[in-house]
């Protein structure tokens, strides 16, 4: 038991809230913009190097450090950059058909990753140096105490969000025009302010979670798009255009992986971890099959 | 002949080669994006099915993976894009009736899932290693007449799919196809069943991407996961067939030769330009910063010009010239 809860379940949960934060912006962009944003994973990596060079920059090694002062100045870069990206390559795009939306992001996958490794090089490289403590419980649960902040740090970032769309009048508004973009129009609503509202929010939550997930693993330059379908796959679970339906799908997506490999039956995994990487597609294609609205009653187009 | 110049033939003969490989593709990609409007990010994994299904049939016994069937070219391409068409139609039974990113999502996942089937599965595949020693059609030719054959090959089946779209373009079922992709309603409201027509359109640019496969295949004469980056691929496909002009069959070869033709010689020259100006690693840098100018490329064709160089040239419609 404890083996399941400190292996597989601490883990799972850990991956899961990295899914969630990730998938929020996924979400949030396929609502309001109307299209699947394949730069997503792109946008994580980005943010992570630039974290990764401004812990090169102060010297700082402390977890606490780079999570409360390097993570929000890198989470602020990304999302300039970002919002340059949008003005120099979305925006002009903005009255064709989503379609050709789908292509540009397609495309900016690639050139944003060939910057990142022209610039940072493909060898992997480390955030946080040294060995980390581990957490002991009860003499039970036994976990790494940078899970404890990772957790930590996407709940509250999680609150954030839920602050935001719940009692600001810019949240209000970018709810009303992932329901409806018309209606929103025509009540008044400045769209271009919440598409610029949206990529704050996509960009700085990709950064952070990328940030969460180097701490966690390693940097690397394929980091973010190993981790895109996934974060589609929860986006799509927890409903399009729904963010709590990506947090919960994020969560649900991260354990299912780290459990997929627990021996349920028998000696050996349930599944190789060669194909950890499946379930998230599979249970993408399930969903799509006999609810595509997902769980949280999302938009099928 | 001056050896200098019988480089060049040779070095001609692949730029052609490898160009027409990517021309069907593009054709079959046409058929889906052009024609239909299907968004399928999946390219690569298509053409990767195509090129293990023909390097499975057609090897020698090997202790490594299966194999040994040493089946004649014609067949294995043929079940090369039965194999591909099949996935095809389970994806899109999936996938059509949703919204177009839909499918560009589940695409991408069935060519990552494809990668780590390849990985994994090391008795059917060899797993990383890949499968070698793949026959090529008139390999044992003497030198250079050999790869001037399999040009021919090559030139024939895109000849052969260039005829066959054109064809199907310009009958009634490529006008319901463009009517589907413009304006979805009222192709509905004049009774045709949009899906079957979506699903025959995915299907058959799936099965041309797997033939263009299986000539790789026979062409590289070796396969392996990484033969093909599964995302630069798909890419290049897509900007072939936006450059050329989506919805225009020739459109979709000429993009495919001259974004090709400047895909490699950019691989000449952009690690020389990257030393000249004193850039350290300009071999492995020199990859990214051409990566990242045909994306370029083509953002400025999807914001300036997206009809492309060749633009969709509508079928007159048979009541027309008669009338």
């Amino acid at each position: 038991m404890a083996e399941f809860i400190n292996f597989y379940l601490i883990p799972g949960l850990v991956l899961g809230s990295i899914y969630a934060l990730g998938a929020i912006g996924i979400t949030m962009t396929f609502g309001i913009l109307r299209f699947a944003n394949f730069a997503h994973g792109e946008t994580m990596t980005l943010g992570v190097y630039i974290a990764w060079s401004l812990v090169q920059l102060t010297g700082f090694k402390s977890m606490v450090a780079i999570l409360l002062v390097l993570m929000p100045v890198s989470m602020m870069l990304t999302i300039m950059v970002v919002l340059l990206i949008d003005k120099a390559f979305y925006r002009p795009l903005r009255a064709s058909p989503v379609i050709i939306l789908v292509i540009a992001s397609f495309g900016l996958m690639l050139m944003i990753r060939s910057v990142t490794q022209f610039s940072w090089g493909v060898q992997l490289k480390t955030i946080l140096p040294g060995i980390q403590p581990r957490m002991h419980l009860f003499d039970f649960f036994s976990f790494p105490l940078k899970h404890v902040f990772i957790v930590g740090g996407a709940l509250l970032l999680m609150y954030a969000v839920h602050y935001v769309l719940t009692y600001t009048k810019i949240g209000k508004a970018m709810r009303a025009t992932s329901d409806s973009p018309e209606l929103a129009r025509l009540t008044g609503i400045n769209t271009e302010k919440v598409v610029m509202a949206t990529w704050v929010m996509g960009a700085g939550l990709a950064c952070a979670a990328g940030v969460f997930l180097a701490v966690d693993t390693q940097v690397d330059t394929m980091m973010g798009f190993k981790i895109l379908l996934p974060m589609f796959a929860a986006a799509i679970l927890g409903g399009v255009g729904k963010p709590y339906g990506a947090m919960a799908g994020g969560l649900v997506i991260g354990v299912a992986e780290e459990l997929s490999s627990y021996p349920w039956l028998g000696d050996g995994p349930l599944l190789e971890p060669g194909y950890k990487q499946g379930i998230a597609f599979a249970i993408m294609i399930a969903i799509l099959v006999w609810r595509p609205t997902g769980l949280f009653k999302g938009k099928s187009f | 002949m001056d050896p200098v110049l019988y480089g060049y033939m040779l070095y001609g003969v692949s730029l052609l080669t490898v160009g027409g490989m990517y021309a069907i593709l593009a054709l079959g990609l046409n058929v889906q994006w052009g024609f239909t409007g299907l968004f399928n990010a999946g390219i690569a994994g298509f053409f990767g099915i195509g090129a293990y299904t023909a390097a499975i049939l057609t090897t020698n016994p090997h202790t490594s993976h299966i194999g040994g069937f040493q089946m004649p070219y014609v067949v294995a391409a043929i079940a090369a894009m039965l194999v591909a068409g099949v996935i095809a139609f389970l994806v899109g039974k999936v996938c059509l009736k949703l919204r177009s990113d839909y499918l560009a999502i589940a695409t991408i996942g069935l060519a990552e899932i494809f990668r780590l089937i390849v990985n994994n599965e090391t008795w059917a595949t060899n797993g990383p290693r890949g499968i070698s020693q793949i026959p090529r059609p008139f390999e044992g030719l003497p030198e250079p007449i050999n790869q001037f054959a399999f040009l021919g090959v090559v030139l024939v089946t895109l000849a052969g799919v260039y005829w066959l779209m054109e064809i199907a373009r310009k009958s009634p079922w490529g006008r319901v196809m463009t009517a589907i992709r413009d304006n979805e309603t009222s192709a509905k409201a004049a009774g045709k069943n949009v899906e079957t027509f979506r699903m025959e359109g995915f299907v058959i640019g799936c099965m041309i991407m797997a033939l263009a496969g299986a000539l790789m295949a026979h062409y590289l004469k070796f396969v392996n996961p990484q033969t093909t980056d599964p995302l630069l691929a798909t890419f290049i496909v897509f900007v072939m067939l936006v450059i050329g002009g989506s919805a225009n069959n020739k459109g979709a070869i000429l993009g495919a030769f001259l974004v090709w033709t400047l895909w490699s010689a950019s691989e000449i020259v952009a690690p020389r330009l990257l030393e000249a100006i004193g850039m350290t690693d300009a071999g492995i840098r020199s990859a990214y910063v051409r990566i990242f100018l045909i994306g370029l490329l083509l953002q400025i064709f999807l914001q300036k010009n997206p009809q492309g160089l060749l633009p969709e040239t509508r079928p007159s419609s048979p009541g027309k010239n008669s009338s």
